[in-house]
């Protein structure tokens, strides 16, 4: 048996009622009835002699809000790009709750069953409006002929008008998204990942690019979502990680140095020496 | 109701789609196949008086149109750059010839009412098994789809599945009609050799060199071409059309959203297959024969041509490039024979350096011009 999500309500936006389809739905065989959304245990990737990931445990708790650190070339995207089938470990295991075996799975395959992702570099589809984008990424059938014979009802176009306003992009809903801005972009691709509606979110430095008032939303938004989504969050600006006040982990040469709170891993000398030292001069 | 609110709210948001385009063809592709039909009845010396000749011919580019339309469907919205086309539209050819073959009966030169004169001549005895069923119309109708949409089914399974992309695929499929053209050149495979089938006859009771007949082939083109554009324009318009250009653009992200992209390609280039496979069908009533070189790598890069320079991505451009391009060549190859590839070269290399979108894009700049000022 699944344990339902918690009730709470998404305390997202104001308009509860319209944001129900926000509580993800539980996929048949996901099973987190052990409050563990994501077990990785033992993962090792080698491209071509070069040890990218040396032999990870990485867990997260459902409903959980995590930020994934550590200095460039870390593993950080690797580690990603495993949970959502792109790149396949030589060794370890990877499960999504108790039951869903991920390295058994193909990308469409673990995107269906609940695991959402948002890139390093914002990957929106350009020749399509933002109205577009959303509409392609909200959760629903995959298959193709209803996806041939889908309409827009009134529910959808106010699932897509809330989802614009909120990421701040309903004046340009229909400009195609290569005409906006990064930051547009991230935002963007951070809306599309929510229509997704996973029960795990994989963020990719969101940050980047945008401006310190945006960069406050994404913080709200990503507060609020987490509780009803298990959230994972790779981001090199520390302001912003101190700001999403949740636990850290450091990742360094493909394993995990240091888990804790933000200053509990500030302080660990480890850390310092192989992340924050490098980063302190600049903060 | 509280319906009434919620859509005044909402139709704010919901895109307004232009179908501007899309009626303006129709409307002109009815006009055409109209007009011609009425021309071709004025008395010969009329100004407005359509030969046979040229009906025949723009029955001929109305098919190449529609292979245009099958290309641009896979190549214009999908990314997938098929080079081997051209033998889709053959397959198409060889079923529908092979039906015109047997209409000939015992009419051919050795009389033989079961077997085709060629393989008489190989001194076959009986027809062999792949004959079997052509001589009733219904069944051929359905192999005309079948054949080219199960060879692009295998083709994209093992393809798509092994995500091969790019040039890389493109390639195959060059390879893919290059090695259908070798066989069908081989007397043995039972479909004339080099030769290929002709000398047809009659099509449904209709005797093919009839005036009028060609003209009804003309119509059956035109209004096929109807039907092949309100087919993908309904697919391009659905959010199907959408998931393609993601597709098209950025394929890996598209499948982290958890759309199968293997299938969707699947699916549209295996339709896209039986579009061409239709056109081949009526083409080769018109002309009144096929051979192997229908399979002719250059073929299927023509029909890229045709696509590149009407305007990848809008299916009228594609129409647009086939009529016009093969209209050009009509003139070209009767003014200066030798220089037409140099020709269509030279307008493929300036329209993709001065008109990326081809000369549908031209319009389209032309039209969103106009409404800015
Ligand atoms: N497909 C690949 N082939 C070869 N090497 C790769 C591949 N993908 C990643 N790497 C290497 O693996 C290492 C880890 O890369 P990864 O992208 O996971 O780092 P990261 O922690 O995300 O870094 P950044 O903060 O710069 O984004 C890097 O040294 C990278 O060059
Ligand atoms: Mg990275």
């Amino acid at each position: 048996m699944s344990t339902p999500q918690p009730s709470t309500s998404p305390a997202v936006f104001r308009r509860d009622k319209v944001f129900e389809f926000l509580i993800p739905k539980q996929v048949e065989d996901l099973d987190l009835s052990h409050g563990t959304a994501l077990y990785l245990e033992n993962i090792s990737v080698n491209f071509d002699g070069f040890q990218a990931i040396n032999g990870l445990n990485f867990y997260v708790n459902t409903g959980e809000l995590r930020c994934l650190i550590g200095p460039n070339g870390a593993g950080k995207t690797t580690l990603m790009d495993i949970v959502t089938g792109k790149t396949r470990p030589d060794t370890g295991t990877a499960w999504f709750g108790q039951k869903i075996n991920l390295l058994r799975m193909d990308e469409a395959e673990i995107a269906q069953a609940g695991i959402g992702r948002k890139f390093q570099k914002p990957t929106v589809f350009e020749n399509l409006s933002v109205f577009d984008n959303l509409e392609l990424s909200m959760a629903g059938t995959r298959k193709l002929w209803p996806t041939y014979r889908a309409r827009l009802g009134s529910e959808t176009l106010d699932r897509i008008e809330a989802m614009a306003s909120t990421i701040n992009l309903l004046p340009q809903i229909h400009a195609l998204a290569g005409s906006l801005s990064h930051g547009q972009k991230q935002w963007l691709e951070i809306g599309m990942l929510i229509m997704q509606n996973p029960v795990l979110l994989l963020v990719d430095e969101p940050a980047a690019g945008m401006t310190h008032q945006e960069m406050d939303r994404t913080v709200e938004l990503l507060t609020r979502l987490a509780g009803d989504h298990a959230i994972v969050v790779v981001e090199h600006d520390m302001d912003f990680v101190r700001a999403l006040n949740s636990p850290v982990t450091v990742l360094h040469q493909g394993s995990v140095l240091a888990e804790g709170s933000m200053a509990e891993v500030q302080s660990n000398p480890d850390v310092m020496r192989v992340y924050l030292g490098t980063e302190s001069s600049s903060c | 109701m509280s319906e009434t609110s919620t859509t005044e709210q909402t139709t704010g948001i919901r895109p307004q789609r232009s179908r501007m385009s899309s009626i303006l063809f129709i409307l002109t592709l009815i006009a055409l196949i109209i007009g011609v039909s009425v021309c071709n009845k004025l008395p010969a010396e009329h100004p407005l008086y359509v030969s046979n000749y040229m009906v025949t011919l723009l029955g001929k580019y109305l098919t190449y149109a529609i292979l245009a339309v099958a290309v641009d469907l896979v190549w214009g919205y999908l990314g997938i750059l098929s080079l081997g086309h051209a033998a889709f539209f053959a397959l198409g050819g060889y079923v529908m010839g092979m039906h015109l073959m047997r209409q000939i009966g015992d009419r051919g030169v050795y009389g033989n009412p079961d077997l085709p004169d060629f393989m008489v001549f190989l001194n076959w005895t009986e027809l062999p098994w792949y004959w079997l069923g052509s001589d009733h119309f219904a069944f051929t109708a359905l192999m005309i789809l079948l054949v080219p949409g199960l060879l692009a089914f295998l083709f994209g399974w093992f393809a798509f599945r092994s995500r091969v992309n790019g040039v890389y695929l493109s390639i195959i499929t060059q390879a893919l009609t290059y090695a259908l053209m070798l066989a069908f050149f081989r007397n043995e495979m039972g479909f004339g050799g080099n030769n290929g089938l002709t000398d047809f006859r009659e099509l449904l009771g209709f005797d093919l060199r009839s005036d009028d007949v060609r003209l009804g082939l003309f119509i059956a083109s035109g209004v096929a071409l109807l039907l092949v554009y309100l087919l993908c324009d309904s697919i391009l318009r659905s959010r199907l059309g959408k998931v393609a250009i993601a597709i098209r653009d950025a394929e890996d992200r598209t499948r982290f959203i958890g759309y199968r992209v293997e299938s969707v390609k699947l699916a549209l280039f295996t339709l896209s297959a039986m579009i061409a496979g239709i056109a081949g069908a009526l083409y080769v009533p018109q002309v009144g024969i096929i051979n192997p070189g229908e399979f002719a790598p250059l073929n299927s890069i023509e029909v890229v041509v045709w696509v590149a320079i009407g305007g990848r991505g809008t299916l009228y451009g594609a129409v647009l490039g086939a009529l016009g391009v093969n209209y050009a060549k009509t003139w070209f190859t009767g003014a200066f024979p030798e220089a037409w590839l140099f020709a269509l070269g030279l307008l493929f290399v300036v329209v993709t350096l001065l008109l990326p979108r081809g000369v549908a894009g031209l319009l389209k700049f032309k039209r969103s011009s106009k409404a800015a000022s």
